[in-house]
């Protein structure tokens, strides 16, 4: 249902781990009359209603919602649950191809048996993604979006139902490979992390600007390929920070390691907080 | 950005709303469109005029406001009017900006008979 890239929502799927028929439907029911969407909103049966008597008799309703109302609703309730179970949520974002999937099998490998964990996997078709991370131990749902270029509130509300949350631990939500749609779909997270490969433009930031904005950290990733590219990195930092003057750098390479250890220590403390905030 | 994702959303909230006020039909839709809220205005006109066939907005007059956008300029300290998220600031030429606001997507009013 995207206008950019002519995407739909057809066909949403959340892999069934278990292969017993635990429906979705009653849980959605159950949660059709939250609309505790956080914004300023006169309800138009109460006293704040405006009567303007324009033509033909209309009545003009002052609503004053954002559009994304519902699905800010579902991922504030998201966001209360991680917060009652101290689960540092990471929603993880880049275009497709950047190392995403890669960066995690490696984190998770490092990581261990250190603190729970736990990975939802969101693409358009496939489960290849989730077994390469359910092929290191860690717990891994898989959602497939159809046609659909991003995943929503309550796409990861439903996969939390399967795949339980990691309490006191953390859990990555891998998005859809887009740099573009994502931006705007708060999912409950604590934040967004932005992966960009050296593979990819200096000018990234620029070009998708939303996505940089609402990103927390930005992670480099393939600086294996440095010396290969003509690549200036300083270049790619300085366009992110003209976008989003606080967001924090990391540099990391998957493959031979390099910048590995400084990114979990940037999990190690993000989770350190979580653990103390209430 | 998505615009018929938006759409859809913004449908949902007008049958809600007018539902709960007992409207017949919506005749007008006032949003409100942030400069920096990556949606096309027009891509969002063609958006709502697919989604809303069918319902109680069909048809309706879209007026779509477009606030523009604001940042803090951590060079110069002051508050500034910006056209883009990654432009300058205006007054310094400064490019630590922090937006405070513009990139809103809110459905502000609607016209019901």
């Amino acid at each position: 249902m995207c206008g950019t890239c002519g995407c739909g929502q057809g066909e949403r799927r959340v892999e069934d781990l278990h292969h017993h028929h635990a429906h979705d439907h009653a849980y959605h029911d159950a949660h059709e009359h939250t609309h505790a969407d956080g914004t300023t909103h006169s309800h138009p049966q109460g006293p704040a209603e405006h009567h303007h008597h324009g033509a033909e008799g209309s009545r003009l309703l002052s609503v004053e919602r954002d559009i994304l109302s519902r699905n800010n609703a579902v991922a504030a309730e998201n966001r209360r649950h991680f917060q009652t179970a101290r689960t540092l949520a990471l929603n993880l974002v880049s275009s497709p191809g950047a190392g995403k999937t890669a960066l995690l099998v490696e984190t998770l490998k490092r990581i261990g048996g250190k603190f729970p964990l736990a990975v939802i996997e969101g693409d358009q078709e496939t489960t290849a993604d989730a077994d390469r991370i359910r092929a290191t131990g860690v717990p891994a749902i898989q959602i497939n979006t159809g046609k659909g270029c991003h995943l929503d509130a309550e796409l990861v509300r439903s996969a939390l139902v399967r795949l339980g949350t990691p309490e006191n631990g953390v859990l990555f939500i891998e998005n859809v490979g887009n740099l573009v749609c994502p931006a705007g779909f708060d999912l409950g997270e604590a934040q967004k992390v932005v992966i960009a490969s050296v593979t990819e433009g200096e000018d990234k930031p620029l070009k998708y600007s939303g996505m940089f904005a609402a990103a927390g950290l930005m992670v480099v990733t393939k600086t294996d390929l440095l010396p290969h590219l003509d690549f200036a990195i300083d270049r790619l930092i300085e366009n992110a920070r003209r976008i989003n003057p606080t967001i924090a750098v990391l540099q990391v390479s998957a493959k031979s390691g390099e910048g590995m250890d400084r990114w979990l220590h940037w999990l190690d403390t993000a989770r350190a907080l979580r653990l103390a905030a209430d | 950005m998505h615009e018929l994702s938006l759409a859809t959303a913004l449908m949902d909230l007008v049958r809600e709303e007018a539902a709960a006020a007992h409207a017949q039909r919506v005749t007008r839709l006032v949003l409100e469109i942030g400069a920096l809220s990556h949606v096309d205005a027009q891509a969002l006109r063609f958006a709502v005029d697919v989604a809303a066939r069918g319902g109680p907005a069909e048809g309706a007059t879209l007026d779509i406001q477009e606030p523009p956008g604001t940042a803090y300029c951590l060079d110069c300290e002051t508050s500034v009017t910006i056209a883009a998220r990654g432009a300058p600031c205006p007054r310094c030429g400064g490019a630590k900006l922090l937006v405070q606001g513009g990139d809103e997507m809110r459905l502000k009013e609607m016209e019901v008979v």
